[in-house]
């Protein structure tokens, strides 16, 4: 995929394009080729309306002004995208920005697009209207390379499959006769991981108990806005609790407030019977919460430190890292070595620095961290996101090996999938409130999707239900 | 895995000297631009620098200059930019001068009570910016830049007669009054014509391997590197971020007021109106040039004390010594530049060599590949 956008060059091999061989030193190569690439995470400027966005870096094609505006409006009808180009980026939704990425690319002549995971934080509504989208491309004459892990997505909108393992071509696939089970074994060699967990082992000891927790921020203006409002759960031993939710719906800022990076404007915080309210992040690390964070670059790795620094992180007081006030560097490396090994980091080595690895290699590193401080908690935000499916399965399994013995696990994840298999119990976050609860073992991906949009409230149980 | 390890000496090898390379070039076009030989002020400083006295000079001053650089480099490591070293050096350098000046006691008792002043006074004015900062959010730029105009008129204030400062009999220097021989730091002698070398120099040599140690070693210095690599991060890690900005800035306010003490203890014995001054910007032209690292540092400050020192000697030959300043400011400018090309090369050519290594499976082996 790199290579396709001219990031990374290709040792052997050619590419063609329209029967024509092109090789590629740098992205503007691929642009000017008619390759235009819409990332996982979204590269746009928050601060920014739509329409300059779309013309940042490319104001040369259509100016910044009306020129633009009508090439913005010309696409968007073309492709039915239904962009608003004086909208601020801030104030668009995810599936939004999604299609500002895409008439991104768009705007800048590409016929070819590259889809990196574009599903992984949209609900399924939300899917359906990209696929949409994806179909009247395609109607034009577009291509469009579509990459996901999704074996039920990619059934369903692609016309040809090419399954890629480790780096080489497995095979490839017609989706007209593929069932998901033969592609799953395309994928992983061997039979389909699914984060289905099957006995349950929720114990009546609670481990974490948040009672009518509250949050609020002062805007620039001076308005206070309510970010979390009367937040209640118990998570018991041995149980994974999932949180289903639109993205900006309070899940950060819930998950801020367990781990302490923001104070609480009211509510209780219990761990294990202690009152934790208030206490710094650093106690509530030793006392046992482990924290896979949902932005792994900003709150998980350092990307300029070496591996056996990163394995320090979040836990330099605590063993093996450090003995009394001292560092103790060479435990930390040994144990770096161990954490590789078991969580199966691929990595050349523990000097590297955490940038030089990729984005599933850096999570298994984060998770071995976590998972190796025998927590009595986990928050896991969005653990398998930008992980390819056997890290996936792996996290999952060590998920519910700690489970087994007793871990609480909070789960917010924007994969539908992996919350209802994991989870003993889930809930819905709608605008910093729990609106609804679900039972994971008879609820389905479209029910909960509805409930996230704030359709649905209450305990989702049957259909009438979710129908009001 | 040993080749990332000399990849990575190499590299970090490589920014200082190629931004010297370049400032040098930059040097010799300016001297070709205004029309004068170009290399003959190069050997003129070189020649300078082969003398004992001048040698002992350049020592001396380095020992300055790297205090002062070492102060700069605790707040690099925090991403805080402590511009204040200037004033905090000063003011402190005054004040434990005005206390030395005072009190009568034995030898070690009185150079520890005149340290520990200037410390505390550096720690002070430093901590001052810091509070600002953790409480009302006032960037430390600013800050220290405010303080060191109001330090300046401060020493101004307090050195009067009238105040805190005397006028020796026959000259129009104020000063603070001479520190009793008991409060002097023996120096290491270098020969008659040559003067000495500060005894507080070894002490600078002590801070900096003290540095490394707490840096490297310490719970402490891993939550200090972590804030400035990323203050996310460091948060999310369980960092207390205000308590670390308000410790760090103490502590860079802290070894800042060591920066007066080898000229103070070693030679001037007193404060007075040519107490040399800009030490604190010098040193953040150092601790750049150094990469923050105690060795990087130790090599800069030779380097600029080089610059100083032997340049004295361009003017005897009808060179301006601005010579000299011009190449520091060049070396400043060209060592922004050159370690940001080197730092974003690194970290490509890992990312590709890890690449590389692990598709030539060179990775180390994991317990799920034993299994497989």
């Amino acid at each position: 995929m790199k290579i396709l956008y001219g990031m990374q060059k290709p040792d052997e091999g050619t590419i063609a394009i329209n029967g024509e061989q092109v090789s590629f030193s740098n992205p503007g190569d691929a642009i000017e080729r008619g390759i235009g690439m819409v990332h996982q995470h979204f590269m746009l400027a928050d601060n920014f309306t739509v329409l300059e966005n779309v013309v940042l870096g490319g104001e040369k094609l259509y100016g910044i002004g009306s020129g633009a505006r009508k090439k913005i409006k010309e696409i968007s009808d073309a492709y039915g995208l239904g962009i608003r180009p004086d909208a601020l980026v801030e104030d668009l939704g995810v599936a939004d920005r999604q299609r500002v990425e895409i008439l991104k690319v768009l705007y800048r002549g590409a016929r070819i697009l590259i889809l990196d995971e574009p599903t992984a934080v949209l609900v399924p509504q939300e899917v359906d209207a990209l696929f949409a989208n994806l179909r009247e491309l395609k109607a034009e004459g577009l291509t469009v390379i579509f990459i996901s892990h999704k074996l039920g997505e990619v059934l369903s909108v692609a016309d040809d499959i090419t399954v890629i393992r480790r780096g080489t071509t497995v095979g490839t696939a017609d989706p007209a006769s593929t069932t998901t089970k033969q592609l799953a074994e395309l994928m992983v060699g061997s039979e389909l991981p699914s984060p289905e967990t099957r006995e349950s082992t929720v114990t009546d000891v609670p481990m974490l108990r948040v009672q009518d927790l509250a949050l609020t921020v002062t805007d620039p203006d001076g308005t206070v806005r309510d970010v979390l409002a009367g937040i209640d759960l118990t998570i018991h031993q041995g149980e994974v609790l999932g949180i289903a939710g639109v993205e900006g719906n309070g899940q950060t800022e819930l998950i801020e407030a367990l781990i302490g990076m923001r104070d609480p404007d009211g509510g209780v915080i219990t761990l294990d019977q202690d009152d934790i309210s208030h206490v710094p992040t650093r106690k509530r690390r030793e006392s046992g919460i482990g924290y896979i964070p949902e932005d792994r670059h900003r709150h998980g790795v350092l990307l300029d430190a070496p591996l056996w620094e990163n394995r320090i992180l979040g836990h330099v007081t605590e063993k093996p890292n450090s003995r009394g006030w001292l560092l103790d560097n060479k435990a930390a490396r040994a144990d770096t070595e161990r954490i590789v090994r078991e969580y199966d980091v691929r990595t050349p080595g523990i000097e590297v620095t955490a940038a030089s690895l990729s984005g599933g290699n850096q999570q298994k590193l984060i998770v071995g961290r976590e998972m190796s401080h025998a927590p009595k908690l986990l928050i896991a935000a969005h653990p398998t996101r930008g992980v390819d499916v056997g890290a996936q399965a792996q996290i999952w399994d060590q998920i519910r090996e700690a489970r087994r013995e007793g871990l609480a696990v909070l789960l917010i994840s924007a994969d539908l999938d992996e919350l209802i298999g994991l989870s003993d119990t889930l809930r819905v976050m709608y605008r910093g409130r729990l609106v609804a609860d679900a039972d994971p073992a008879t609820i389905t991906p479209e029910e909960l999707g509805s409930a996230m949009t704030g359709a649905a409230t209450g305990h989702l149980e049957s259909p009438e239900d979710e129908a009001r | 895995m040993k080749k990332f390890d000399k990849d990575r000496l190499i590299l970090a090898f490589a920014g200082p000297v190629l931004a010297l390379v370049v400032a040098l070039a930059l040097t010799t076009v300016v001297l070709l631009a205004s029309g004068r030989n170009p290399f003959e002020p190069y050997r003129i400083m070189f020649e300078s620098a082969s003398y004992v006295d001048v040698q002992v000079l350049i020592v001396n001053q380095a020992g300055t200059y790297y205090l002062a650089a070492l102060a700069v480099a605790v707040g690099f490591r925090m991403n805080l930019f402590n511009i204040g070293v200037d004033g905090q050096y000063r003011l402190a350098a005054m004040m434990a001068a005005l206390v030395g000046a005072s009190v009568n006691l034995p030898g070690p008792l009185h150079i520890a009570l005149i340290v520990i002043v200037a410390m505390l006074v550096g720690a002070f004015w430093s901590g001052i910016a810091g509070f600002l900062k953790t409480t009302r959010g006032v960037s430390e730029v600013v800050s220290t830049i405010m303080l060191n105009s109001i330090a300046t008129a401060l020493v101004a204030w307090m050195i009067l007669p009238k105040n805190f400062g005397e006028q020796p009999a026959g000259s129009n220097n104020l000063t603070t009054g001479e520190i009793p021989e008991s409060g002097w730091f023996p120096g290491l002698p270098m020969g008659d014509q040559a003067g000495e070398i500060y005894g507080f120099t070894f002490v600078a040599a002590g801070c900096g391997l003290l540095y490394w140690f707490v840096l490297n070693r310490t719970r402490f210095g891993f939550d200090l590197r972590a804030t400035g690599a990323s203050e996310s991060a460091a948060q999310a890690s369980g960092v207390d971020a205000k308590k670390m900005i308000l410790t760090s800035m103490l502590i860079s306010g802290a070894v800042a007021g060591l920066a007066g003490m080898p000229t103070l203890l070693g030679d001037t014995h007193t404060y007075s109106l040519d107490f040399p001054t800009g030490i604190g910007f010098t040193g953040i032209t150092i601790a750049l040039l150094g990469r923050n690292n105690p060795l990087g540092i130790a090599f800069s400050a030779l380097l600029i004390a080089f610059l100083d020192k032997s340049s004295a000697s361009l003017d005897q030959y009808g060179f301006e010594k601005e010579i000299a300043t011009i190449m520091q400011g060049l070396i400043v400018i060209s060592v922004v530049v050159s370690y940001e090309l080197v730092r974003r090369y690194g970290i490509r050519r890992q990312q590709q060599k890890v690449g590389e290594e692990l598709a030539a499976g060179h990775a180390i082996k994991t317990e799920k590949e034993a299994a497989l």
